[in-house]
């Protein structure tokens, strides 16, 4: 039982240790090769990004953004009415938001996509109705969709509508059990 | 030849034990510090199971009753954290720091001081953790398994809980580090692999098990902290990344986790058979090398917990036919236990009782897990109640059943007093009936489609879950029972000799009971009959 039989098992086990927690990082690229041999998950959606993916340059697809808001006294606009974006490529719309009232106000956005047959092609990446927005009375926000539209779109749909209505969510610590499950359904 | 007579003439060097706080707050005694560890893992026992508690109340009829939806989907999240982190895993590494040295031969861990510190950080990680129901934001809700995004939109408990993991990680690992060192280096003289009894081999490969995984948890719970505040996007999917991934990751982790959780209690299960059937255990090789096996196994089935990703079918066989593997070297220590019992002169004492329902309410949590594991079936089965009956058998009737069985087992040599044998069995009753109450009809809601992890439900589901409620009170009260056992052993008990249970054979029952502060300054002797129990 000497010391230095301990120190070398010690050492030797660190190390293990050490390169398992490397490990845990190098699967990050390896989830990513195997990603592409089989064609799944979302290191697809990263190559779109980097341009490399297949980009249907010879398409171009109207997106409209459509802004509604309901019982919230808020002020909701595109910065852009329409887009135009090839199928394939990560794009961008931006929207902004701006609290009218004196009073802080918890808000959330249902999207709606239409036609809704377009629904299914229509991949969101990041959206602010992912989250429930909180705006400080007179706040303005600007908020982005990045999303793309996946290339089988069927041909007969040239032009897709994003839509989204903020509605009043309330005081979140007064909100119930039973209003925190409406606001989710 | 007693250890009392061959080291009365060297009778001043034991028992200098320090007095006082600083007994505990630096100790480097492997026999205290196993008393911390267990005694962490009952209070952290009582915390969680309050938690359960808490999640019964609210199921017990349907619509909304005492909580809000998220502070329950807390309770959910929080009671698995403490139990898996806070009981089962410090329970068996208690059980390890108390019994191996003793098993072994050795007089103390190999690395005392890293021992002391990996205990203690524990108590403050578990501060961490529960701190964070007093934040904003509250406590983690996104379900132990900290899936991305839901994980990262917690509030400010969010870096709490994250850190909180890390020193747990790292706890443990210096844990498993201190038992190889020990176990490799330490052995008494003549006592090869091969002599080792079993728990002590279970503890081998547990802790090379931790090694492995550990780390690996503590770089994805490191990517979710980059994640949220560093602008990395590892999981991510605006970002380039994939929240998938951490599922991958997490599980890598995660599937050895289970392991881990039971591998102890197949040795101490492994402990008391032989002792209670007055055999020595049959097959013994192959119990080694079956935990070896499961073990190995255990890397290479990560994604059957997450079949309803999305996977290529090749995957979903590949994971599905190595999931079912495993069941060859379990099923070889299942035969192997009935097997050392058969013909045997068997007694039924308390810790027998627990091992024989561990043997067959394990099985039991074994044969869910094939049903979950068939691939085409998960999709029907996945994160509904059927899981959660699934891993409560192999976690409470399997790894916490086999630590109350050590418990038992081992509490006359630790205290050196007997337990009341009739209250025992009174506890013992009390929880397999109830437990089974409590587990048994959460399959029946889980086929029929009852959700996990939702406070409330739909009607047809009520009765099963009245019931299973009732059976979760029952057994909660009757663990306080548990604690009046341990109290009364230790204030009142009559004494226990050194040899305890008249078949018990190996090391540890060569030491007096309680065994003095220091054991076995000098090497024993290692012989037949002392070897493997």
């Amino acid at each position: 039982m000497s010391g230095n039989n301990i120190n070398r098992t010690v050492r030797k086990l660190l190390l293990t240790a050490v390169c398992m927690f490397a490990f845990g990082y190098a699967l990050v690229p390896l989830y990513r090769v195997y990603c592409d041999l089989t064609g799944r998950g979302s290191a697809r959606v990263a190559e779109a990004d980097a341009g490399m993916g297949d980009v249907d340059a010879n398409r171009l697809v109207t997106v409209v953004l459509d802004t509604n808001t309901r019982d919230i006294p808020w002020t909701f606009k595109a910065e852009r009415h329409k887009t135009k974006v090839r199928p394939g490529e990560l794009s961008e719309a931006v929207f902004v938001v701006e609290n009218r009232s004196g009073r802080t106000v918890t808000g959330r956005a249902i999207p709606s996509v239409s036609p809704a047959q377009a629904g299914v092609y229509i991949s969101k990446m990041d959206c602010f109705c992912f989250n429930e927005q909180v705006l400080a009375p007179g706040e303005t926000r600007e908020m982005p969709v990045r999303f793309i539209v996946d290339t089988d779109l069927p041909e007969r749909f040239s032009s897709l509508t994003l839509s989204y209505t903020f509605f009043d969510v309330g005081d979140k610590t007064a909100a119930d059990a039973q209003t925190g499950q409406k606001a989710n359904s | 030849m007693s250890y009392a007579e061959t080291h009365e003439h060297h009778h001043d060097d034991h028992d200098h034990k320090p007095t006082g706080l600083g007994r505990w707050l630096f100790s480097t005694n492997h026999k205290d510090i196993g008393t911390m560890y267990l005694v962490f893992a009952l209070i952290m026992f009582f915390i969680g199971g309050a938690m359960a508690m808490v999640v019964r109340a609210e199921l017990f009829q349907p619509g909304m009753q005492y909580v809000d939806p998220q502070f329950f989907n807390a309770m959910t999240t929080m009671h698995a954290l403490v139990m898996i982190f806070g009981v089962i895993m410090p329970a068996g590494v208690g059980l390890a720091n108390w019994m191996v040295p003793m098993m072994i031969g050795a007089p103390d861990m190999a690395l005392p001081r890293m021992n002391n510190m990996s205990f203690w950080i524990l108590p403050f990680a578990f501060t961490m953790l529960l701190a964070t129901f007093f934040m904003e934001g509250g406590a983690p809700a996104g379900g132990w398994t900290m899936y991305p995004p839901l994980i990262t939109q917690l509030g400010d408990g969010f870096p709490f809980l994250i850190f909180t993991v890390h020193f747990l990680g790292v706890s443990s690992i210096m844990g498993a580090i201190n038992i190889i060192a020990t176990i490799f280096n330490m052995r008494a003289p003549g006592m090869g692999f091969m002599q080792l009894p079993l728990f002590v081999w279970t503890w081998i490969i547990t802790a090379f098990l931790l090694i492995a995984s550990m780390p690996v948890l503590a770089g994805a719970v490191t990517m979710l902290l980059t994640d949220k505040y560093f602008g990395t996007s590892f999981f991510i999917a605006a970002g380039g990344g994939d929240p998938v991934m951490f599922q991958h990751i997490f599980w890598c982790f995660g599937h050895p986790e289970v392991y881990i959780l039971i591998l102890p209690a197949f040795g101490i299960v492994s402990q008391i058979i032989p002792t209670f059937s007055r055999k020595p255990l049959f097959g013994y090789e192959s119990m080694v090398y079956a935990t070896a096996a499961i073990a190995f196994l255990s890397f290479f089935v990560w994604a059957h917990h997450m079949f309803t990703v999305g996977m290529p079918l090749a995957g979903e066989l590949f994971f599905m036919y190595a999931t079912m593997s495993i069941a060859v070297p379990t099923g070889v220590k299942v035969f192997n236990w009935i097997a050392t019992m058969w013909r045997g002169a068997m007694t039924f004492e308390t810790p027998m009782l627990f091992a024989l329902s561990f043997v067959i309410l394990f099985s039991i949590g074994g044969f869910s897990g094939l049903m979950l594991g068939i691939t085409p079936a998960d999709f029907q089965y996945h994160d509904t109640y059927f899981v959660v009956a699934h891993f409560h058998y192999v976690l409470v009737t399997g790894a916490l059943f086999a630590l109350m069985a050590g418990a038992y087992f081992w509490l006359p040599k630790w205290t050196g007093h007997m337990y009341d044998e009739k209250l025992g069995q009174l506890h013992f009753w009390l929880s397999v009936i109830s437990v089974n109450v409590l587990f048994f009809p959460q399959h029946f809601l889980g086929l029929a489609g009852m959700p996990r992890r939702i406070p409330d439900y739909a009607v047809q589901f009520t009765e099963w879950n009245m019931i299973s409620s009732v059976g979760g009170f029952v057994f909660g009260i009757s663990q306080l029972l548990f604690v009046w056992v341990i109290v009364k052993c230790v204030r009142e008990g009559k004494k226990a000799d050194e040899q305890v249970w008249e078949g018990a054979r190996g090391l540890e029952w060569t030491l007096p009971s309680p065994p003095p502060f220091h054991t076995f300054t000098i090497p024993p002797k290692v012989d037949e009959a002392t070897a493997h129990s």
